[in-house]
């Protein structure tokens, strides 16, 4: 029994160099693999909207018909899923943290519309949606008339 | 005989890192009784189950606590896991139980650092922070996250170690392992710490058992109380695993009982490194837990036995998922301890039951 049994210790700490470092002066190096934000590769993203299902955090919504991704990064709580779980491999967790902001804002990428740039293209698209929405719609008027029926 | 007077002590309060309120009778500075009050963080975690599907739900599962952060994504992976019938791969197993291993570590040395805090052994708490760094490093290393690892998921695990980082792991460790002995030398032999903890706050046997204490603070009063005796997963590859254990039952006795854990945390790791299967990290799983289903699994969290319950409905969504953690359990047998201490004693009591309130109101 008896004091002074962290006095190696403390007295060694005085020869070794600081385990601190000077915060905004010098930065810790990133370690591979940190959970810093997710960041998408849109040209290859094909908006099917897994990643908004996965996500437990909602964060990230997809709209396809205006052919954006956006993610709130204040609700995105770095877990990896949309990562692990989007079919083409477009998402990817960078190991730098995002940049602090003094405003809550939503990061939204749209997907260029290269595809699209003739007129042609952009018509037949629109003729094929048309047919696909009649189509529906008359699946849908066929319905509503068998379940008239049964009642 | 002075006249009784209640005094209140927290939720805010210098020593207590948790929101733990407590009504303490006293009579010329002796408590009588402690009557404890919590309920200052609770968050519903028990309804949030049933809003988000099996697998989103172990990120909310993390967030109960964020010292033994992966105990509880692990545990709610497990009871999921037997609760579907499934199968991990070893090396699954292995992996989490190295990393379970690897955060009873920095729980202990954190709150040896807390400990030593309170009775105002400045020096020796930053000591104990400085080497928790280092595991903190670890973990940053390997999973990506100092807190919250997010590294567990139903079926396995999403990230391997290499070779080369167990490497990493056994120097560090062997580097933490020679200045922690004394660190550990300073917590058990020094006067100013015996001081303040020999006879302080004692527990009987007897009394342990009979509140149904769990973890370090059952240990210290002689109980044989660890659930990795069991040898559920990894645990049951360990050749020779005895719970460290203590017959003085006093706050000297809890200290030495963690102090003592984290070597034997250091060789599980390092025993458990040398003999890690190859082979896959994670199976696929599919389709969801059935209609009334039910699975429950203990788990021994830094703080003690946690237990875990889950049912299901048939649908992504479990139905209900109960979680009965160490503290929760502990909570009786500090108010035992408190009563008929010094005031003075009131903060170090309280401390060496290692109180997780967070933990408890999930
Ligand atoms: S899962 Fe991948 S491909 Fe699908 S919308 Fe998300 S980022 Fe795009
Ligand atoms: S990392 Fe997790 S929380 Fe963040 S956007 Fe992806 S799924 Fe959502």
């Amino acid at each position: 029994m008896g004091s002074f049994k962290l006095g190696k210790m403390t007295f060694g700490s005085l020869f070794k160099k600081p385990e601190t470092i000077l915060y905004p002066v010098q930065t810790r190096p990133a370690p591979l693999g940190l959970k810093g934000h997710i960041q998408v590769a849109i040209v290859d993203c094909i908006l099917c909207g897994i990643c908004m299902k996965r996500c437990p955090t909602g964060a990230i919504k997809v709209d396809k018909p205006a052919a954006t991704w956006s993610i709130d990064r204040f609700r995105c709580v770095q877990c990896g899923s949309c990562v692990r779980e989007c079919p083409k491999s477009c998402l990817a967790m960078d190991p730098n943290y995002a940049k602090p902001q003094t405003q809550k804002s939503i990061e939204s990428v749209s997907k260029p519309t290269a595809s699209e740039s003739s007129e042609e293209e952009k018509a037949a698209k629109e003729a094929l949606e048309a047919k696909k929405a009649a189509k529906i719609k008359a699946a849908l008027e066929a319905k509503a008339a068998r379940e008239k029926n049964l009642t | 005989m002075g006249k009784a007077t209640v005094i209140p002590f927290g939720p805010q309060h210098p020593v207590l890192p948790e929101p733990l309120h407590l009504d303490l009778v006293v009579e010329d500075e002796v408590v009588i009784e402690a009557i404890p009050q919590i309920g200052f963080v609770h968050r519903g975690l028990e309804r949030l189950v049933q809003t988000r599907d099996y697998h989103q739900f172990i990120y909310i599962a993390e967030r109960i606590c964020g010292i033994c952060a992966f105990g509880h994504s692990m545990g709610y992976a497990e009871t999921v896991e037997k609760l579907m019938g499934i199968e991990i791969p070893p090396r699954a197993e292995f992996l989490r139980a190295v990393w379970h291993e690897l955060s009873r570590v920095h729980s202990h040395l954190l709150w040896m650092g807390l400990a030593a805090d309170a009775f105002g052994f400045e020096s020796l708490f930053m000591h104990c922070w400085r080497l928790r760094e280092r595991i903190l490093d670890l973990f940053e290393a390997t999973t990506g996250g100092r807190v919250i690892f997010s590294v567990v998921k139903v079926g396995g695990v999403t990230r391997d170690i290499s070779p080369d980082m167990f490497e990493r792991f056994a120097t560090t460790l062997s580097g933490i392992k020679g200045e922690y002995n004394q660190i550990c030398k300073a917590f058990l032999t020094d006067a100013s710490v015996k001081n303040r903890t020999v006879d302080v706050g004692t527990i009987s046997q007897q009394a342990a058992l009979d509140q149904c204490m769990v973890g370090p603070f059952a240990r210290a009063s002689n109980v044989n109380n660890d659930i990795r005796a069991l040898g559920n997963g990894a645990y049951g590859a360990l050749s020779d695993f005895k719970p460290i254990l203590d017959s003085q039952g006093d706050c000297y006795a809890r200290v030495k009982v963690r102090a003592l854990e984290v070597l034997q945390s250091i060789d599980i790791i390092n025993e458990l490194i040398a003999q890690i299967p190859a082979g896959d990290i994670a199976v696929e799983v599919k389709g969801s837990p059935a209609l009334g289903a039910e699975a429950s699994n203990v788990l021994e969290q830094p703080r003690g036995e946690c237990y875990y319950y889950a049912r299901g409905n048939g649908t992504k969504n479990l139905e209900r998922m109960r979680m009965r953690t160490p503290t929760s359990q502990n909570l009786a047998g500090m108010t035992t301890a408190l009563a008929g201490c010094d005031l003075a004693d009131v903060n170090m009591i309280v401390l060496t039951i290692d109180p997780c309130i967070s933990c408890t109101e999930r």
